[in-house]
């Protein structure tokens, strides 16, 4: 049967609920009696804690518990969180206690929680709770941290490196003596938080009863919320069911497991009450992990050409107070190395350090922004330095069409090759220049000129790793009605993986898109799953539906061909029901079908058919399928306050076959704003103390309507060899480019003042210090 | 705590009288004495534009307001925006139409803010609806697909098409 909803601008299943109101987040739940969790947190970047009186607080009428660590049952006190993804590497791999046990690491650290009748009375005995703190000198900047002799983030640590990681391969040595030219680059980059509009929320409610705790968890991941307050608990993870339900974005954060999730589930079970947390903004600020700075120190090797030979160099990356997400960040920041272009010889070394600020977990595109943003200053540093259009220096670089499979040199996690499975690179630069209208770039730029406008235009490539294992499985099961239930532990905060997977269900089983259910995030409804991270959704569970719904419908021909005794060749699936080739008018019913593998009393199943019409995959990638683009912002500076516009935003995005553009295309949008408020907005500052200073939306600036392009985009699709959908993630390859392609659009409008930025965000007040210090030059 | 004072509001039509505390905000007296759980709280400090709902015909933040303050007060919420036989508002549908959601979070507030903006403007084009729009964040659509179905929402709204 024909392809019929895969690859169509299928409108949303997820909407109608969303846009009437009827969404069901976390904070929309209520269970009866249930209570309410404040938590008291640092308020000192580093310190001892002396003592907690809570006299005042246990006095506030509607106040049930306070808990701090010393009042935990004594299994649990003085335990730290698990770490979640261990490493040989990880020299340090410190996570946080869930309630401080004696020493503080950062502000908005969980100190104590005072659990209520409701959150306003909650939050009025958390501020009567006195902490007797003994203040200790903090670090803050990585590059300090960095330094021997530096203040300890962690009293008890013997310094304050989390790992030292490398990407090598190939001879860099070989590569610079062999080089016409060197250039080098120096660069600060700062990403800030997820901002999820909701903030993250837990209820837990325990079930004596049955022995069961369920907590419903604004969370990317539910199975590795389970698998870690489990762990902390102790308990078998058939004891803890957590539902993630509507959750209100994520982009990265939200994938971490939390000491608020533990400690509610601990407090529910010692007060036999449901409780809820609900974070406020400003907690969001200092207690959801954010990803920090890294400083980037390259050098890169390139012949007489153009071509760059090898890179070399230092990353020191900050990696906060405690190690939340294992080196997944420092991980996704080496791995891409050296993108999409094809240089054969690397040494770089990243070190991961400890300072007394909010933990560090990816962000959108976790480290790949960073890889990328670092290989695209390198680009622009061959063509400032050798004179060639930023345009040719990365044709001149990106890997050839026809060297896919293309093995960078570098090796994986777990030691194998390295392999960009397919794409055109050189087809998406030729796309995105078209669109851009680059070629007539100039002209603009010289008429703007005239009138005292500064305009800059600026490139930046990418490739997107996505896709990741191990699985994210799915049943698919047809029951009597004829309608189609599909069932995955993958969560969704918002990417539209419902419709997505209703597409592919529908056309793999001839039903209508309307006739297919499909049921996400529930660690109670799916036995094991992953999460939403790193664009592997589409490729994971569409694997999954598309194989499990495929032999559904398998099951079903050869029941109807017995049935019907039909040749099963002669029979298809359409409309509902298997149905003759020649004749429609011969069929049988899915329902039907449904109906003789799930018989009532005294009913048999069909020899050799196995009981209910359903099959469930986990189905394993061959490898990671590699999306890729090229990005070209147009953007005009104002010389006297340093406000930058982009004027004119232009992608072309390679995701492979698409399951449904509209949809690509609304990830790719949003990945892109989120890339120009890195470029231009998005930092969260500390002062030397390690006191957070931007802690709400006036002081923390995130992208508006007002200050964002029209972002066109133009699709190339060369499908993956590595599923059988040939499809490749979608979710990150606005965001890894963007802040790339707008830095080098300012500097080229900036040209005449030879401004070279080498700090993202670029502030108006930094923008400004650099023209003034042009000028001075000029 | 202070004592509760009596407030009446209609909510979509319906007359409601109710006992608060004066320091509960209108977004939480919705959310928690009505269970009109639709308005979203996102940063409660009057930036994000989440809660966004129609005060006496104009566009106001729920969380820089106080319950005691809507007394007498005529709301509508993103509830009350379909027809009751669940026909959606030209901006419900235009939403759905062009992807102007992805997490949905934002959503009731952008509608919200767009029904009052949309009614004072109605032949508003891109670049004033960006700018209407300026104060309510979303993380997720880079504004691009709301901007289009505001777009398209007004010009139904006006009678052209739809």
């Amino acid at each position: 049967m024909g392809v019929r909803y895969f690859g169509a601008s299928i409108l949303r299943a997820e909407d109608k609920t969303l846009l009437t109101g009827q969404g069901n987040y976390v904070d929309d739940i209520t269970r009866p009696g249930l209570l309410h969790a404040a938590f008291v947190r640092a308020e000192h970047a580093h310190a001892l804690i002396l003592g907690i009186d809570a006299t005042l607080a246990q006095a506030v009428p509607g106040v049930v518990a306070i808990i701090t660590n010393d009042n935990l049952p004594d299994v649990l006190k003085d335990k730290r969180m698990a770490q979640p993804y261990p490493s040989p590497v990880l020299k340090q791999g410190i996570c946080c206690h869930i309630l401080a046990a004696n020493e503080v690491n950062y502000v908005g650290q969980t100190v104590a929680v005072v659990i209520a009748e409701s959150r306003h009375l909650a939050e009025d005995a958390a501020a009567l709770i006195a902490v007797n703190y003994q203040v200790l000198d903090a670090v803050i900047d990585c590059q300090v941290a960095y330094k021997e002799g530096a203040p300890l983030a962690h009293c008890s640590a013997p310094d304050n490196i989390v790992a030292t990681l490398k990407a090598k391969f190939g001879d860099v040595d070989v590569a610079f003596a062999n080089a016409a030219h060197v250039v080098s680059i120096s660069d600060h980059h700062h990403r800030g938080g997820c901002h999820a509009m909701e903030t993250r929320g837990v209820i837990a409610e325990d079930d004596p009863s049955c022995g069961e705790i369920t907590l419903w968890s604004a969370t990317q991941c539910p199975y590795l919320v389970r698998r870690l307050v489990a762990q902390h608990l102790d308990i078998p993870e058939s004891s803890l069911r957590v539902i993630a339900p509507d959750v209100g974005g994520g982009f990265g954060p939200k994938a971490s497991v939390y000491p608020e999730e533990v400690v509610v589930c601990i407090a529910s079970r010692m007060l036999s009450r449901p409780i809820k947390w609900i974070e406020d903004r400003r907690e969001h600020f200092t207690a959801t992990q954010t990803q920090r700075d890294q400083f980037w120190n390259l050098e890169a090797a390139v012949d007489k050409i153009g071509k760059v030979l090898g890179v070399r160099g230092t990353i020191i990356h900050d990696n906060g107070a405690f190690v939340p997400y294992g080196l997944l960040l420092p991980m996704t920041t080496l791995g891409p190395l050296p993108g999409p272009y094809s240089i054969r010889n690397i040494d770089v070394t990243l070190e991961a350090v400890f300072t007394n600020t909010t933990p560090n977990s990816p962000v959108r595109g976790a480290g790949r922004p960073n890889a990328a943003y670092a290989m695209e200053r390198v680009m622009q540093a061959v063509s400032r330095s050798l004179g060639l259009d930023p345009v040719e220096v990365r044709a001149i670089n990106l890997v050839r069409k026809d060297a896919f499979p293309y093995e960078t040199g570098a090796l994986n996690r777990v030691g194998k090759p390295v392999v960009y499975d397919s794409g055109d690179y050189h087809g998406c630069l030729d796309k995105a220049v078209n669109l851009a209208d680059y070629k007539n770039f100039v002209t603009r730029q010289d008429a703007a000129r005239k009138d005292g406008r500064y305009l800059g235009i600026g490139v930046a490539a990418c490739v997107e790793d996505t896709g990741i294992g191990p699985y994210e499985g799915a049943t698919v099961r047809v029951d009597s009605s004829g309608k189609v239930m599909v069932e995955t532990g993958a969560a969704s905060q918002g990417q539209g993986h419902k419709t997505v997977i209703k597409q592919i269900a529908a056309d793999a089983l001839g039903v209508t898109f309307e006739d297919v259910r499909v049921q996400t995030g529930d660690t109670g409804r799916f036995a094991q799953g992953v999460g939403a991270i790193g664009s592997r959704i589409a490729v994971t569970v569409g694997s999954s539906v598309h194989l499990a719904a495929t032999q559904v419908g398998t099951t079903a021909l050869a029941l109807a061909s017995e049935v019907l005794d039909q040749p099963q060749e002669e029979l298809e699936l359409s409309d509902g029901a298997v149905r003759g080739k020649g004749d429609h008018n011969v069929f049988i019913s899915l329902g039907d079908l449904a109906t003789r593998l799930a018989p009532m009393a005294g009913g048999s199943v069909p020899l050799s058919f196995n009981a209910s019409l359903e099959a469930t995959s986990y189905a394993t990638a061959k490898g990671q399928p590699y999306a890729n683009g090229t990005n070209i912002a147009e953007v005009e500076v104002d010389i006297g306050t340093g406000e930058v516009r982009v004027l004119r935003y232009s992608v072309a995005h390679d995701c492979g076959n698409m399951i449904n553009p509209m949809i690509v295309d609304g990830q790719i949008v949003g990945g892109v704003v989120h890339g120009i408020g890195n470029a231009l907005f998005e930092e969260m500052i500390y002062d030397p103390s390690g006191q957070p200073l931007t802690t709400n939306y006036s002081e923390y600036l995130l992208p508006l309507s007002s200050e964002m392009p029209e972002v066109n985009i133009v699709h190339q699709e060369t499908p993956s060899p590595l599923n059988e959908l040939g499809i490749k993630g979608a979710g990150e390859g606005g965001a890894i480019p963007a802040t790339a392609a707008v830095v080098a659009a300012i500097e080229n409008a900036l040209e005449p003042f030879g401004v070279v930025i080498e700090r993202y965000p670029v502030s108006p007040e930094r923008l400004c210090a650099l023209i003034v210090a042009g000028e001075n030059v000029v | 705590m202070s004592e509760k004072k009596s407030i009446t509001i209609k909510v979509n039509g319906i007359s409601h009288s109710l006992e608060v505390e004066p320091r509960m905000h209108l977004g939480d007296m919705l959310r928690l004495e009505l269970n009109l759980t639709g308005t979203h709280l996102g940063c409660e400090h009057g930036v994000c534009g989440a809660c966004t709902l129609i005060f006496n015909g104009e566009a106001v933040r729920s969380c820089l307001m106080l319950a005691v303050q809507a007394d007498g007060a005529e709301i509508t919420t993103i509830e009350g925006m379909a027809l009751p036989d669940g026909t959606l508002h030209p901006l419900q549908l235009a939403f759905h139409e062009h992807h102007g959601l992805q997490c949905g979070f934002c959503t009731p507030g952008m509608i919200m803010s767009l029904v009052a903006y949309l009614q004072d403007n109605p032949s508003a084009d891109e670049a004033n609806i960006r700018e209407a729009l300026s104060g309510n964040i979303c993380r997720c659509t880079g504004y691009q697909a709301i901007v289009k179905s505001a777009l398209s929402a007004a010009e139904v709204m006006r009678g052209e098409t739809g």
